[in-house]
Order: structure tokens, then C-alpha cells, then sequence
């Protein structure tokens, strides 16, 4: 019935599977929508979408897809051919202002003065009586006030009875605000887990008790012990600004991810390659930042290391003293990578850059060779694989 | 049946259909949404207006799927066993049903509400998939299926805390519910406020959608907020001219406390309010 709505939600990256498309059936045979768009609108809505960064985009398919539908109902409003106008999206005229656009010298006459002018006109234009643009008097134009205007360009109806709710596009916002693909770094860093009993005795030990009982000559001795949690120590250490600009995105991803999942988790950040000071927020970075001896003094050496960054600059910078882009370092990125990875037996480094493009850049051969190959791309293979390296 | 809000509780057309679909195909209803929205009262509300028992089941971050389903208690078996009582044979003593048995067992289709089922373990939702869908789960213990006589109506909200898995989502009804505009704040003010006057009203949603405005809070005021705040406007019977004057030494809004729950949004404010009082010299 909807198909091609459905494969054009497909095509629009929205997660949509068989199932809900025969949920969305079975609840129009059962009645659940009465025959009106908007509760078609709402119906398919909350079967199909099932996140609201998705409401967006729903919302533009579907404005797509059943574009037209109110024509059909509403006899104030024409078709235009399509050869006419690209941008031209429908005419809304009622029959007493057709008889006015009849006495203007009709269809043919509006059309042909429309496409005179819009030869005539390049630019984007608003008020005035005789150009195409918004808010105008001109009969060409949106959100206007001639009787005989030809709407052009303007998303909502602007009748009250049939304001389309999807082209509003009230969603916009929540599109992108939310992380994707959290999920799956998650089930990833689950793999680091590291299960220990801590804390106050709450739960039973059924192998103790049985053992305690019969030497109590079977009478019953509970034993309680502490709860098993989640111990690993995580320290991550982020590059920021320059070059990692561009990977900000999967590097927020992975931040919120690792965030929620452990409870020992530190973070610092450092510009391309670690030096002497480290710090914690990026707009005070110069005024507040934690000396790296101090860091590395603070975490103790079972804290799991994670390294994020791309890698990418110049050779001078990890080689060299002095060699930092922002200040002067007394000693090369490269005593200091050593001296951190001396402490931190467990360490990775996780690349967003793709793996392929590893071989062109010096400075990542350089870095990796530090790491003694723990490098490893910042996808879901590459971050199964560094997490396994972490748990080895 | 169908539900069309209650004289408590302003439902959108867009949530009716969503819970009206819900309850015709008997399939789960998600809803998300801003806290503060009225998500968790929402399945009161269902179970209010139609009549239905209402169930409501927690989730904790320790929170197990099972428990939900039965728990056995081996410990007062055992203990039993030594005291020689006699319902220790018969192990069905000591099952305890959770609240999804509940609501499979009751006579009536009930609402069961799955509160803020994100705080969970990430695994949670998958392993409650078969019970939700089938409405039936199987107890090892005693070898017997419960299967639910009535499909109850099940309510699950979420904070967005953690992703939920994709199975699980597919099973759902899902709806967002949005911020209400002001058309829709005024009719819910005056189902929970009738006695409220007019221009109280008009005035106070106005400082109210101001301070939503204000860039960079941390927590932006939501309904059951201005709700809070309304209610301690009125018993404070402030001159209704406080909330309208424009004079930008009193920009902080009376009795914040109610709106702005950070100490930092607070912060915030007063150096905004600070800086519109600067601009005007």
C-alpha cells in the first residue's frame, strides 16, 4: 500500500524494518487512523519512528512522499505543471479569486508574466508590489497579500485548515543533538570489564554457606559477601584542536560511551603529542592545566592507558625539544611518550584517522612505532581489537 | 476504548493516537521526552480514564530483568527446611511473583508502567523481548508458563540515558512527547490551576518561556516546574505587577528557587541579568 513510502524512509537512513511496516498495516485495518492525513501522519509516526533524532527526517519524507494529498481534498488549490516552475510548489486560489485572475486575462496571462519575471529577477526579494520574493504584493510570491498571488517557495499552508504538521518540521533540533551509535562503542568497551568484589556484604555466598553449614553439622550458617563491580581504571588521553577538528564527532562518541560505562575513568587533554602539562578543560588550557609528572604520579600504574588522537603533524614535534607547535618543549614528545608508556603497561592508541591512509604520514609511523604497534583504528573492529589488547 | 486525556491531564492529538494504537494492537508503548513532561503520569492517567488496574514497575541501575518476572527465595527454604515447617515440600512457596507476573495474572488487562527503564543495565531491555512480545515467560523452578490471560497495556518510559537495542525498539510504539507551546501550556495550567487568574497566568508563562529562552542553562524549567512555581505564586498572592514590571534590577524572577534548579543556571542568570542592566545605562 505504502511501499514506496517505505523504501523512501529506507533511502532516507531511516531505521525502519519489515515488521514495522506490518505493524503500521495491521494497525490501519484495526482503524487506529480514520481516514484523515493527520492521523495517517501520526499513526505512521509512532510505528515507524522509534528515536527522536529520526523525527526530522521522517518528517521530510513524509512532507515528500504525500505532497499533494491536500490537493485532493481542498478545491481552493490547482496544480501547476512542473514545466513551469522548479521552486513553484502549488497555487492556492479560491473560486472567487479565480473568477479575479479570469478577469486579469487568466491562467495563460498569470503564468506567462510570472515567467517573464522571474527571467527578469536573479536575486532574493522581499516587500515591494512588483517582484517574486516574500511578504510582497506582487501576485507572484509567498506570504503575500494579492488575492491572485501564485505561491512560490513557502512551506506551510498558509489556510489554518490545512497546516501540515510534518512541514513544520518541529524535530529540526533533535536531529544530530543526540550521540549516535553509542550503543555499539559500549558493548565494545564492555569487553574491558573487570569484576571484583568491593564494598559492604549484601549478597549470598551459596558454595560458602553450604561448605559452613555442614561443618555446622547441617545447621544452617549463612554467608554473605560484597557485591561484584566493574574495576577497571581507565585513563584516556585526548588531542585536541589542530587536525582532530575533523574527528571531533567520533571522539565525542567514544568520550560518552566510555564516560557512562566506568566509574574510574580520568580524562585529560594534549595538542598532538604529549609534553609537560596536560589539562582538563580545553578554553583554560593555558591558566589551569596539571603538570604531566603529576598525572603520572597521581594514577597508579593499574590504570588502563587509552590514547586518542590522529597522530598527524610534524615529525619535529615528537622528535625533537623544542619542537612543539604552541611553546617551547624542554624535552622531545618522544621522552615523554616513553616515560608515560614506561608506567602504563597497559596502553592503546586509538587513530581516527582511517587505517589505509596510516602509510602517508610519517609522523604516524613514528607513533606507532612507539606504541610498538598498539595502534588502532577508531572503528568498532579497531576498538575491539585495542580493547583486547587492554585486557591481555 | 479509546483515551482522550482525563479532566487531569492534556493529552496532544499525536499522543492519543499513539496510545490509542498501543491499545488496540496490545503492543508495548515507549515514550520519551524531555523530563518533566508528564511521561511517567501519562500511564496513571491511561489507567485512570479506562478504568484499568494500574502497575507500576521501577527500574534501578541494579534493576534485573528477572526480578520483574518471579525471584526464588532459597535462603527462607532453607532456613524452613531446618525449622521443620511444612511448606518447605512444595517449592512454589517460595516464589515470589515481580510485577510483570502481576500484571500477566490479573483478571482485568491492567497498565503496567516500566519507569525509566534506561537506567538498567544495558542488556535489560533484550532480556525482557520474549515477555513482551509472547506476554508469557516460563518458571524453572516450578516448570509452569505463565501466559498472560489479558495483554495488559505496557507504558515504558525513558530519559534517553542509554541507547535502547534495536529489537527491542522494533517491538514499541514510540512517542516523543515535545514541549507543549503556549496554546497547550494554558490548557494544562488551567486543568491543574482553575482557580489561577487570568493575567497571572498570561504573565507568568511569559517570564516562564523567557527563562527556557535564556542561552546556556543547564537544566531548562519544564512543566511540572511551572506548575511548582505557579502554586507557590499564588499562595504567596504577589501583586500581579511584580512579574510584569520591566525593571531589570528585579530581572531574577520571584521565588526562582522553583524554576531554576542548578546553582550554576542561577548563576547564569544573575550575570545576565547583570549585563541587561549594564546595556540600559
Amino acid at each position: 500500500m505504502f511501499t514506496k513510502f517505505f523504501f523512501t524512509l529506507k533511502d532516507a537512513q531511516v531505521p525502519v524494518s519489515l515488521r514495522e511496516y506490518l505493524t503500521l498495516i495491521e494497525a490501519l485495518k484495526a482503524g487506529c487512523a480514520e481516514y484523515s492525513v493527520n492521523d495517517f501522519y501520526y499513526l505512521a509516526r509512532t510505528t515507524l519512528v522509534k528515536d527522536e533524532k529520526n523525527l526530522d527526517k521522517f518528517d521530510r519524507v513524509f512532507g515528500h512522499c504525500f505532497n499533494g494529498i491536500e490537493f485532493l481534498s481542498g478545491d481552493e488549490a490547482v496544480d501547476i505543471p512542473e514545466e513551469w516552475l522548479k521552486k513553484l510548489a502549488e497555487l492556492s486560489l479560491s473560486d472567487e479569486e479565480k473568477a479575479q485572475v479570469e478577469a486579469m486575462g487568466g491562467w495563460e496571462k498569470l503564468m506567462e508574466t510570472l515567467q517573464e519575471r522571474l527571467k527578469e529577477q536573479e536575486k532574493r526579494h522581499q516587500g515591494g508590489n512588483k517582484w517574486i520574493g516574500t511578504a510582497g504584493k506582487s501576485p507572484f510570491g509567498a506570504y503575500g497579500y494579492n488575492p491572485e498571488g501564485v505561491r512560490i517557495g513557502q512551506k506551510e499552508s498558509r489556510h489554518r485548515k490545512a497546516v501540515k504538521v510534518w512541514d513544520k518540521r518541529e524535530y529540526k533540533n533533535l536531529d544530530d543533538s543526540v550521540e549516535l551509535g553509542t550503543r555499539n562503542i559500549k558493548m565494545a568497551m564492555k569487553r574491558l570489564r573487570q569484576f571484583a568484589r568491593e564494598g559492604a556484604a549484601e549478597e549470598l555466598d551459596l558454595d560458602e554457606t553450604i561448605r559452613s553449614t555442614a561443618r555446622n553439622a547441617g545447621f544452617l550458617d549463612l554467608k554473605m559477601r560484597p557485591e561484584r563491580h566493574n574495576t577497571v581504571k581507565v585513563l584516556i588521553l585526548f588531542d585536541i584542536g589542530g587536525s582532530m577538528d575533523d574527528h571531533i564527532k567520533s571522539c565525542e562518541e567514544l568520550f560518552s560511551a566510555a564516560r557512562s560505562e566506568f566509574k574510574h575513568l580520568e580524562f585529560y587533554y594534549f595538542h598532538n603529542c604529549v609534553y609537560e602539562k596536560l589539562w582538563k578543560e580545553n578554553n583554560r588550557r593555558h591558566t589551569s592545566f596539571m603538570p604531566t609528572w603529576d598525572v603520572l604520579h597521581t594514577y597508579p600504574a593499574d590504570y588502563k592507558l587509552i590514547i586518542v588522537g590522529d597522530a598527524t603533524m610534524s615529525p619535529y614535534e615528537i622528535a625533537y625539544a623544542g619542537g612543539s607547535v604552541e611553546h617551547w618543549n624542554e624535552e622531545a614528545g618522544q621522552a615523554w611518550m616513553e616515560r608515560i608508556l614506561g608506567i602504563y603497561h597497559k596502553a592503546v592508541w586509538l587513530n581516527p584517522v582511517p587505517e589505509k591512509y596510516w602509510d602517508y604520514t610519517p609522523s604516524v609511523q613514528m607513533v606507532k612505532q612507539l606504541m610498538t604497534d598498539r595502534m588502532f583504528p577508531l572503528t568498532m573492529g579497531g576498538l575491539e581489537a585495542a580493547m583486547k589488547e587492554l585486557n591481555r | 476504548m479509546k483515551f482522550k486525556g482525563t479532566d487531569t491531564y492534556v493529552a496532544t492529538e499525536d499522543l492519543m493516537i499513539a496510545v490509542n494504537a498501543a491499545i488496540t494492537l496490545e503492543r508495548p508503548l515507549l515514550i520519551k521526552g524531555e523530563p518533566g513532561t508528564g511521561k511517567t503520569v501519562l500511564a496513571q492517567e491511561v489507567a485512570n480514564a479506562l478504568g484499568k488496574r494500574f502497575i507500576e514497575w521501577n527500574i534501578k541501575s541494579t534493576t534485573k530483568a528477572q526480578q520483574g518476572l518471579y525471584e526464588y527465595d532459597a535462603v527462607s527454604r532453607l532456613r524452613d527446611s531446618q525449622l521443620g515447617a511444612e511448606k518447605v515440600h512444595d517449592i512454589s512457596n517460595y516464589i515470589r511473583p515481580g510485577k510483570m507476573w502481576e500484571a500477566f495474572t490479573a483478571d482485568e488487562s491492567p497498565v503496567l508502567l516500566i519507569d525509566e527503564i534506561d537506567k538498567a543495565d544495558i542488556e535489560f531491555p533484550n532480556d525482557l523481548l520474549q515477555e513482551l512480545d509472547r506476554m508469557e515467560f516460563f518458571v524453572y523452578e516450578t516448570q509452569e508458563t505463565i501466559k498472560a490471560t489479558h495483554r495488559p497495556l505496557v507504558i515504558i518510559t525513558s530519559n534517553n540515558e542509554k541507547e535502547l537495542p534495536d529489537a527491542f525498539l522494533r517491538r514499541c510504539f514510540f512517542h516523543y512527547i515535545s514541549f507543549p507551546d503556549t496554546e497547550t501550556m494554558e490548557r494544562i495550567i488551567d486543568v491543574h490551576h482553575p482557580d489561577a487568574k487570568r493575567e497571572l497566568v498570561r504573565d507568568a508563562l511569559k517570564v516562564f518561556f523567557d527563562v527556557r529562552e535564556t542561552p546556556g542553562l543547564k537544566k531548562k524549567p519544564s512543566t511540572s516546574e511551572l506548575l511548582d512555581w505557579l502554586k507557590l505564586l499564588m499562595s504567596e498572592e504577589l501583586p500581579e505587577e511584580v512579574l510584569r514590571s520591566k525593571d531589570p534590577s528585579k530581572l531574577i524572577p520571584p521565588l526562582h528557587g522553583a524554576l531554576l534548579k542548578n546553582e550554576q543556571d542561577v548563576h547564569l542568570f544573575e550575570r545576565l541579568a547583570f549585563l541587561s542592566r549594564r546595556e540600559q545605562r
